[in-house]
């Protein structure tokens, strides 16, 4: 831990981070617009390498989580009234509790078979979404009264500054002694359980960890929109590109997954021009990724850095 | 009178998703692989029958024949463009493969499926019916078409069941399920029966596809539902058991066509994704599944 603060790693995110604050200063509202949804993408994409790269759990629905903490909160703010803080903090409580019940299938299956059932999950939410529009909106959308704030620098250092966050914590988590008892017990829980520490336990730290942050980060973006949809925080298509994010920055490295994220949004943002084909290249880009740097982004620099 | 329509309608829906589902099983249960771009292949062969027959003009039985090809073109793409090279990769620790398989497929999935989007629009497509007309069977009228993809759905299933259980090529793929390195030590070459398993699933995809094409109509928008259907079915019915995939199919083909029926077709999917969620709790192997 002690030797991250003198690494490079930490040098160039910090001046990353730096660079990145002063950006409002200078590009339009557009690239901030942009950069926002990015920002609160990293943190998803962040929040599930924590699961699956270090826990070990083949998460396909991390819009279960996102979904839950974004329609809870987005539902008490139009329905109640309350203020957008509270309705957030709750949000992300709703995720956390989402969160244990899909822990609770993953302490007795695993692998593909805990997949599928989180690939449920997301279903089952999106089923009830629309058979119960009369509270979500069903397929057309909630329409929130409340926003944070209308001024596109101030919700970009927000996204910014809860991104930086949020990778300080679930970095150091991951580095921590917790980070490696979840790794173990992720490759062989087995033999993590015959040295002496409850699996259980810690697999459920991180389900909640990883919930509370979905869910946070799903309640902050449905306020910066001002709308929760089924296509923007539930829909399967969305995990999909939370996970391949996660893999193209680099699994088990955390920070990899947010410049994955930052990455996937700002290529689908570029490629617009070619219409239809923006999806296709990114996804072809992706795989290419996935099949000659399996390690992502970071992976392949990191190891370049170990070798040399 | 319901309750016949009920019963015709979900034996044609669970025979077609029971075929879609077989060769999904089979690779599983060959290789291991979870192939998640099952759906696209599917539309795939459906578009391209779609295509044959409407813009080629060759005729329904040509354009059925075309489709199924273009599926296992698109199976065998798969295998050698995206599923061997994670196998074989030194890059890739072994514990990983599997979700690099996954994530492979997955990417390889939303390509094919944008392909189709961008040259052949999103909008849904029937393909023509290779029997037309409609039948009145105990008093329900049902279309020729619903009971041709019945019968090509088990003809297809039976005789895949014999490949399997009564030729040389079918007890290798059989033995290679049982144990990879048994049939490597009895002197067979596992690519080559990796290949043989991904022909057959191409082509069942093909069929499957094809049929869905006439008796449903798909669009691009229909690849993750159908990969999604497969996926539940399959592990319900336990990974890699091709009979629990056929029990499992009919199960979920007759349970959302009562709901449907009976309840509302806006609920159709979820009494069979509760029921799924129940047996992972009480049996997660499956109906049929081994450990």
């Amino acid at each position: 831990m002690s030797t991250f603060f003198t690494s490079r790693l930490f040098f160039i995110s910090v001046a990353l981070v730096i660079i990145a604050a002063t950006l409002p200063l200078y590009v339009s509202g557009y690239v901030l617009g942009l950069l926002t949804v990015a920002f609160y993408f990293g943190v998803f994409a962040m929040a599930w390498d924590l699961l699956f790269g270090f826990a070990g759990e083949v998460n396909f629905g991390p819009t279960f989580l996102i979904g839950v903490g974004a329609y809870t909160a987005g539902i008490l703010n139009s329905q109640f009234g309350w203020s957008v803080y509270l309705c957030i903090v709750l949000g992300a409580l709703a995720s956390v509790i989402a969160g244990l019940v899909l822990a609770l299938p993953a302490l007795r299956v695993r692998g593909p078979y805990f997949g599928l059932t989180t690939l449920v999950a997301v279903l089952m939410l999106q089923n009830f979404i629309v058979v119960f529009a009369d509270l979500t909106g069903g397929e057309i959308g909630l329409t929130i009264p409340d926003v944070i704030t209308i001024s596109a620098g101030a919700n970009y250092w927000i996204a910014l500054g809860f991104m930086t966050i949020s990778a300080a914590i679930l970095y150091g988590l991951s580095q921590s002694p917790i980070g490696l008892v979840l790794q173990a017990s992720g490759q062989d829980p087995v033999q993590a359980g015959a040295l002496g520490f409850n699996i259980v336990k810690h697999k459920l730290a991180a389900f909640i960890v990883s919930a509370f942050f979905s869910g946070l980060s799903g309640a902050l973006l449905v306020f910066y929109f001002g709308t929760a949809s089924v296509g923007t925080v539930v829909d399967v298509a969305v995990g999909v590109n939370v996970i391949v994010s996660a893999v193209l920055g680099g699994r088990r490295t955390v920070l990899g997954a947010a410049l994955g994220a930052i990455f996937l949004i700002v290529a689908g943002e570029f490629l617009r021009p070619t219409g239809e084909l923006a999806t296709f290249i990114v996804s072809a880009v992706a795989l290419l990724v996935v099949l000659f740097f399996p390690g992502g982004f970071l992976g392949a620099a990191l190891s370049r850095e170990a070798r040399s | 009178m319901r309750a016949f329509q009920i019963l015709i309608d979900g034996f044609a829906i669970s025979a077609l998703y029971a075929l879609g589902a077989t060769g999904f099983t089979l690779i599983f249960g060959v290789s291991g692989v979870l192939n998640l771009s099952h759906g696209a292949i599917m539309v795939a062969a459906a578009v391209a029958a779609w295509a044959a027959a409407s813009i080629l003009n060759v005729g329904t039985y040509a354009g059925a024949l075309i489709g199924v090809a273009v599926a296992l073109l698109t199976a065998f793409a798969t295998y050698f463009a995206v599923v061997k090279p994670i196998q074989d990769s030194r890059r890739i620790p072994n514990e990983e493969k599997e979700i690099f398989v996954l994530t492979g497929t997955l990417l390889w999935g939303i390509m094919i499926q944008e392909l189709i989007a961008y040259f052949f629009t999103n909008n849904a497509k029937t393909v023509l019916p290779i029997v037309e007309g409609v039948v009145e069977i105990l008093g329900v009228r049902t279309p020729r078409n619903e009971i041709f993809t019945a019968i090509v759905c088990c003809f297809v299933i039976a005789l895949l069941w014999l490949l399997v259980n009564r030729t040389r090529t079918g007890k290798a793929v059989l033995a290679a399920s049982m144990n990879p390195r048994g049939v490597t030590l009895l002197g067979l070459e596992l690519t080559n029966i990796y290949v043989v398993v991904w022909a057959i699933y191409g082509i069942l995809a093909g069929i499957a596809g094809v049929l869905l094409g006439m008796f449903l109509g798909v669009s691009s928008y229909s690849v993750g539902p159908l990969t999604a259907s497969a996926f539940s079915i399959v592990v319900l019915g336990g990974l890699g058991s091709v009979s629990g995939s056929l029990i499992a199919a009919f199960v979920v083909g007759y349970l959302e066509t009562l709901t449907a029926y009976l309840v509302s077709p806006a609920y159709r999917t979820i009494p069979a994704l509760l029921l799924l969620v129940f047996v992972m709790y009480i049996r997660p192997q499956g109906l049929l599944g081994r450990r």
